[in-house]
């Protein structure tokens, strides 16, 4: 390849010409200023922090709280530690998004369809909703509904009673807490063995329709299964179930469980606000689907629920999965929203009172955001995994 | 406003972060340089700091950061105030947010070594109490058991509210809230059987419910809450100026040195305590940094400490509190002012 008369190959650049040594060069340098502010960040921190002589480190996750939280789902008194009340706070965190989560999505699923139908009335009762609820900031809608609307309930002595059993009041709503007696695995028992009957009985009858087309009454006969056998053993093993029925004793009614109104208040604005959101996402994932696959499928003699159930929504999901992610994730988040009534989720609890009891402002608010964080990328991770198995398979 | 409690701990970070390393008598150059005391107060609570209609804020914890501007600048109205929430409070003085932290903060060991705080003195000595409606016939604190309890988030009386109860052997539900006015409200709607707090907060709160008449505070006090003005770790020199603030509001009353007298006397005491005092003999101020006749200042601009005390929580005021222990330390009471020498 050389020329005779150049004797040898052409000059190479100077090196800092060469666009690949370049690219290396800068790519290093805004590295090493990323890594050199961190370390600074960090550094001046630690510095200051020692200055002021503010405690710094985790050991404090290990002292006693000393105060008290309205509702925990494990057992907690005040002589618990802090790391105790970390776990209180996250799972009222849990709690308040998983319920939020299950409500909205079937609220949003029934009236994203609702939005659809062919009935006047319906449909635009649905538009109101989701107008009115999507266009009201969330926050307002959580003052409304603890102290507009919970506020206005009676006292305990005057508490509206449904039965003897369920109780009303300003300060919750009181139910029956079932006891379980020794004899109660017997009917657990029963139960799985029911589901998984049922679940075996799914298989069959769509390996039959499959090969003989003839259809059997799954659902009907699924649910007998699940009510008649655990039931069945449920009164064999001498009915081992009782109630703790709530009684007013003293101040406030005592035994049961209690739905505290934070919380009512709190899970109602999630669950109405999210709701629209996830009305809106499946209107348009069933309008994604091409008006010719049920025009098909009518041509085919199937009647609409068949065809919703079978043919559109199936297809819609693949559209309605991805924004539905962003809903749930955006619902999580926005219980955050629970320190505004007090209701005990892990930033009122966590990045509010103990951080204020202790004073360690960066070690709380780390935690905190690294607990949303994880929340956050596990939903996603969750719903991309059933992403992935509804998303068209192409050949 | 419980956005910003959570924006205030986020700020502290970054603040922590990016401040440069502070030198002594950083905050008084600094309070100098902006001309103002940036003060922390309370978000409403009457006697001790409320803003009115008209934007004025008063009380107690108000009146000694216009003493302490009354020392720094010569003119007491040279304070800007910040209205923070319990939950937020610790936050915005350890950012450095605000210069002094005056919202009926109880003294405790914690706040002053692991917060990386310092609390000056005691403006007001405080005790926790219940306030409760008439109509449940409740006498007395130890018959509160099993009931629910309204209160402040991130406050001592948080945790005293505990300790009572466990150490009565009680049970209680806690039904906690980032402002005072909510936990009040909510024991109005009947959300809480009673509201714990300082009984000066209580009497407080008190009058601002729709009827004061069906409410009582028990008898009983279940914690001292010695309440004080807070600043910074760091800085001893403004940690000074702050505390001998109240100390000379203190001294000045034992002196019988009010607002009025205080000008003439600075002219023709022939008593050498109130000569040093008052900057008529010697350079005192100097040491602290300020003026020779800074206390002149407080005194005329601001009172002494009776004076503060009966025209926010006293008989100057609606609350019509009794001096008590806040009495000086003559008159039976625990306020004292060490010698100003």
């Amino acid at each position: 390849m050389t020329t005779p008369l150049a004797g040898a190959a052409p000059a190479r650049p100077p090196f800092w010409n060469d666009p690949a040594v370049r690219a290396l060069v800068f790519q290093a340098l805004a590295l090493i200023a990323v890594i050199a502010l961190g370390w600074y960040l960090v550094h001046n921190t630690q510095q200051n922090l020692a200055q002021r002589g503010i405690a710094s480190g985790f050991g404090f996750l290990n002292n006693a709280a000393g105060f008290g939280i309205v509702q925990h789902l494990i057992d907690y008194s005040p002589a618990d530690s802090y790391g105790r009340v970390f776990w209180i706070g996250l799972l009222n965190t849990l709690l308040v998004s998983v319920l939020g989560i299950v409500f909205a999505t079937v609220l949003g699923f029934v009236v994203g369809i609702a939005r659809l139908s062919r009935n006047w009335l319906v449909a635009k009762i649905a538009m109101v909703y989701v107008e009115i609820f999507r266009n009201i900031p969330l926050l307002l809608q959580i003052f409304f509904w603890y102290f507009a609307v919970l506020r206005t309930v009676p006292n305990p002595r005057n508490s509206l009673a449904f039965g003897d059993a369920f109780f009303l009041n300003i300060r919750g709503l009181y139910v029956p807490r079932p006891v379980f007696g020794d004899d109660f695995v017997w009917v657990l028992g029963a139960l799985a063995l029911a589901v998984v009957l049922a679940v075996l009985l799914g298989r069959w009858a769509r390996q039959r329709q499959a090969t003989t087309g003839q259809p059997f009454p799954v659902f009907l006969v699924s649910l007998a299964i699940l009510v008649v056998l655990p039931g069945v053993t449920y009164f064999a093993a001498g009915q081992p179930l009782t109630w703790d029925i709530p009684k007013l004793a003293g101040f406030n009614f005592r035994g049961g469980w209690v739905v505290i109104p934070e919380l009512a208040a709190l899970l109602v604005a999630l669950t109405l606000y999210t709701a629209t959101f996830i009305a809106e996402t499946v209107r348009a994932g069933i309008l994604s689907v091409s008006h010719g696959q049920t025009e098909a499928a009518g041509a085919l003699g199937l009647p609409n629920g068949l065809t919703l159930r079978l043919i559109v929504i199936p297809q819609a999901m693949r559209v309605i999965i991805p924004p539905l992610t962003s809903q749930y994730l955006n619902l999580a988040k926005n219980s955050t929203l629970a320190a505004a009534i007090g209701y005990p989720d892990l930033v009122a609890t966590f990045a509010g009172t103990v951080l204020n009891q202790t004073g360690q402002a960066i070690e709380t608010i780390a935690i905190t955001m690294s607990v949303y964080l994880a929340l956050s990328l596990g939903i996603s991770m969750l719903m991309n995994w059933y992403n992935k198995r509804k998303a068209l398979v192409e050949r | 406003m419980r956005k910003s409690s959570h924006s205030a701990a986020v700020v502290t970070a970054a603040l922590l972060a990016f401040a440069g390393t502070a030198h002594a008598g950083a905050t008084l150059d600094a309070v100098k340089k902006k001309g103002f005391v940036q003060c922390g107060v309370s978000d409403g609570l009457p006697g001790f700091s409320y803003t009115d209609d008209k934007g004025n804020v008063s009380g107690l914890d108000a009146d000694l950061c216009r003493a302490v501007a009354a020392a720094v600048f010569g003119d007491a109205t040279k304070v800007k105030f910040t209205p923070l929430t319990a939950k937020e409070r610790f936050t915005a003085l350890q950012s450095g947010e605000i210069d002094i932290l005056s919202r009926n903060t109880t003294w405790t060991s914690s706040r002053d070594t692991a917060l990386g705080l310092n609390f000056t003195g005691v403006t007001y000595y405080d005790g926790q109490g219940f306030l409760v409606n008439k109509k449940l016939g409740v006498k007395s604190a130890k018959e509160l058991d099993g009931a629910s309890i309204c209160i402040q988030a991130g406050t001592t009386t948080e945790l005293n509210l505990a300790d009572y109860f466990r150490a009565n052997n009680m049970k209680f539900t806690p039904i906690s809230y980032d402002k005072s006015d909510e936990s009040a409200k909510a024991m109005e709607a009947g959300r809480c059987d009673g509201l714990t707090s300082d009984q000066s907060q209580l009497y407080a709160q008190r009058i601002k419910l729709a009827a004061p008449d069906d409410y009582i505070v028990l008898p009983e006090v279940i914690s001292k809450e010695p309440l004080g003005p807070v600043v910074r770790h760091g800085d001893d020199e403004w940690f000074d100026i702050v505390k001998w603030t109240l100390y000379v509001q203190v001294a000045a009353e034992e002196y019988g040195l009010t607002s009025k007298n205080v000008a003439e006397a600075a002219k023709t005491s022939t008593n050498p305590d109130v000569k040093r005092l008052l900057g008529a003999e010697g350079e005192k101020g100097k040491d602290f940094g300020l003026a020779n006749d800074w206390v002149v200042n407080v005194v005329r601009q601001v009172g002494n400490y009776g004076e503060m005390f009966n025209r926010n929580v006293g008989d100057g005021s609606p609350l019509k509190i009794k001096r008590g222990l806040n009495a000086l330390w003559n008159q039976g009471g625990l306020q004292y002012a060490p010698p100003f020498r």
